[in-house]
């Protein structure tokens, strides 16, 4: 499923003093099979974006009847996010939305309840038995935790990491997809970070079609994203693949934006009067560097 | 869902009212409260509308705003005036016509019980209008200061005055900060296809489990570490505590004040000397 977005605007609390415009005029498109990574400052308006695309945020034309379309396109797939008759549920299933620090949605009793929960939600009729708990069991498992050890455990005994896992598990159970994740590494260790973006990665292969995340690490974004939407002030700036953005790295820092480690070392070695043209991943660079030879180092 | 809660939000705009002092505030309302239960005929409740009106033009809200804040309260509004409507019965009349309108079985619709149910609605209105211009225009954190600043005479008795206001300032400020959270959980589970505004009583308290219990284990997390806070700051009660903002009246207040006095005065009048009595 594709993702296209054409004049997306947003404001929080229109027509009252609390208005926030958080969206201006965005227009992007995701293609299937993308890793897609969103970054910007805290406030930019990522989140905002993010959530327009399973319907949790709606444009206007698609919550009054009989208001004019506004020349605002939004599609998912088939879905056609401006129009009201839109099945919302139905798009949900398909678009898994992973939010900021997902281990606060759990509450159910045990970890096998809460990930059967979404199951449970859009099964079209009443589920068997055997089907929930095969499908709880493949996302409990795909996303690292011991299926037989956690499902009776209460989902609040887990580790901060698991607890994350669990929650990214309830949201998978239904195989979306296309999943999004609002900065699925925050708050964790770097050995949880790591795990997270190797969990996504497997995800991609074997589970999700598509994956967006919003983050605010360049590093993570420079090794795992396709492209990158950069925002900034609810505008999208650039929607650049990662070898090319960090390229622009005055402008990146003038957004008040950090850049990866590998794009400082570049920058740092042209200051030098040294060009590497690497695309910013690790191993590129060290392959780069390599082949310039041990003279010029 | 949750932006229809407007009553008792804070209305930012700069006005003479808001710039009141708080205490003085609710003193009026106290004063204008008394007022409307005083008024015992529809001339004095047209008064007080009329004061009201112009407080709410002073205070620079739009007037919509302020009625939504009756949304809350109509469903006991219609129904109060249904009852007084077709059970209050009275042979009174007050305008050219017979005094009983219409009758069916136990109901009895009279001029009466028309004028009584205009009347009695009035006033909910009136009250609930009232009171809601007291929160649109002043702070949470001036509220409290202005309720403790009047209960300060009770900590003669040993009444814990300051830790009160305290637990109110802590509960208003925490109101818009769990109304977020509320709001970012719901989506969470929504995402996960629950469906928070559909379906029957049972299947809605069913479905509410699964935002209160994260949203109780946020609530508790807060109030750990805002206590740890407090401990970190060595905050320990009331007792020598100085105020950051200190409340002083002005000549504004002595305006509003004689406002009042006047409101009551003529109310009063009225009470003993009733123009068109009910
Ligand atoms: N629920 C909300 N109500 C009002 N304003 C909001 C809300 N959520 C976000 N905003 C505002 O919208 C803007 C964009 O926010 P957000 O999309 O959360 O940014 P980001 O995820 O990039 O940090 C910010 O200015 C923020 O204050
Ligand atoms: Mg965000």
């Amino acid at each position: 499923m594709r993702i296209v977005a054409e004049h997306l605007s947003y404001t929080y609390n229109a027509g009252t003093p609390f208005a926030a415009k958080a969206l201006d005029d965005v227009s992007l498109t995701i293609e299937e099979g993308e890793f897609f990574g969103v970054i910007g400052q805290t406030g930019s308006g990522k989140s905002t974006f993010v959530q327009h695309l399973n319907g949790l945020l709606r444009t206007p034309s698609s919550l009054k009847r009989g208001k004019k379309k506004d020349g605002t396109v939004l599609t998912v797939g088939g879905f056609d996010l401006t129009d009201r008759k839109t099945d919302f549920r139905a798009l949900r299933r398909q678009v898994g939305m992973v939010f900021q620090y997902p281990e606060n949605q759990l509450f159910a009793e045990t970890v096998f309840s809460d990930v059967a929960f979404g199951y449970k939600n859009f099964a079209e009729k009443k589920p068997e038995a055997g089907e929930v708990e095969r499908a709880v069991r493949d996302a409990i498992s795909v996303v690292g935790l011991d299926y037989e050890r956690v499902k009776d455990m209460s989902p609040f005994e887990l580790s901060g990491g698991q607890k994350r896992r669990a929650a990214i598990a309830g949201v998978i159970v239904t195989k979306p997809e296309i999943l999004v994740l609002d900065e699925p590494a925050a708050g964790l260790d770097p050995l949880g970070k790591r795990e997270v973006m190797a969990l996504l990665h497997k995800l991609k292969e074997s589970w999700c079609k598509t994956v967006v995340i919003v983050s605010h690490d360049m590093d993570e974004v420079a090794e795992n994203c396709t492209r990158v939407a950069v925002f900034s002030e609810g505008k999208v700036q650039y929607v650049l693949p990662p070898a090319e953005l960090f390229r622009r790295t005055e402008e990146l820092l003038r957004l008040g934006l950090d850049i990866p480690l590998t794009a400082k070392l570049v920058r740092a070695l042209g200051q030098r009067g040294v060009t590497v043209d690497c695309d910013f991943t690790a191993e590129d660079l060290v392959r780069k560097l390599l082949a310039l030879g041990g003279d010029q180092c | 869902m949750l932006k229809d809660v407007s009553f008792g939000q804070y209305y930012p705009v700069r006005s003479f009212v808001h710039s009141l002092d708080p205490r003085l505030k609710i003193l009026f309302l106290i004063g204008y409260i008394v007022a409307i239960f005083l008024a015992q005929e529809l001339l004095a409740l047209g008064i007080c509308a009329a004061v009201l009106l112009f407080a709410i033009l002073l205070a620079r809200i739009p007037l919509g705003k302020v009625l939504r804040a009756v949304k809350g309260v109509l469903f006991l509004v219609l129904f109060t005036a249904a009852v007084n409507i077709f059970f209050h019965g009275g042979d009174k009349v007050y305008w050219d016509g017979p005094a009983l309108l219409w009758e069916w079985k136990i109901f009895r619709v009279t001029q009466a019980g028309i004028m009584l149910s205009v009347f009695l609605v009035l006033r909910l209105f009136l009250l609930v209008i009232g009171s809601s211009l007291l929160t649109y225009t002043t702070t949470p954190v001036s509220l409290t200061d202005g309720i403790e600043s009047l209960l300060t005479p009770l900590k003669w008795v040993r009444f814990p005055v300051h830790e009160l206001a305290l637990i109110m300032s802590i509960a208003l400020r925490f109101i818009p900060i769990l109304m977020d959270e509320t709001e970012r959980i719901m989506n969470a589970q929504k995402a996960r296809g629950a469906s928070l505004d559909s379906g029957g009583p049972a299947k809605r308290v069913k479905a509410i489990v699964p935002v209160l219990i994260p949203l109780l284990l946020s609530a508790f997390r807060r109030a750990d570490e805002l206590g740890d806070a407090m401990d970190a700051r060595c905050y320990s009660g009331g007792k020598n505590r100085t105020k950051y903002k200190k409340l002083r009246f002005s000549w504004r207040d002595l305006l509003a004040f004689a406002l009042l006095a006047a409101l009551i005065a003529g109310i009063v009048v009225m009470y003993i000397f009733p123009v068109f009595p009910l």
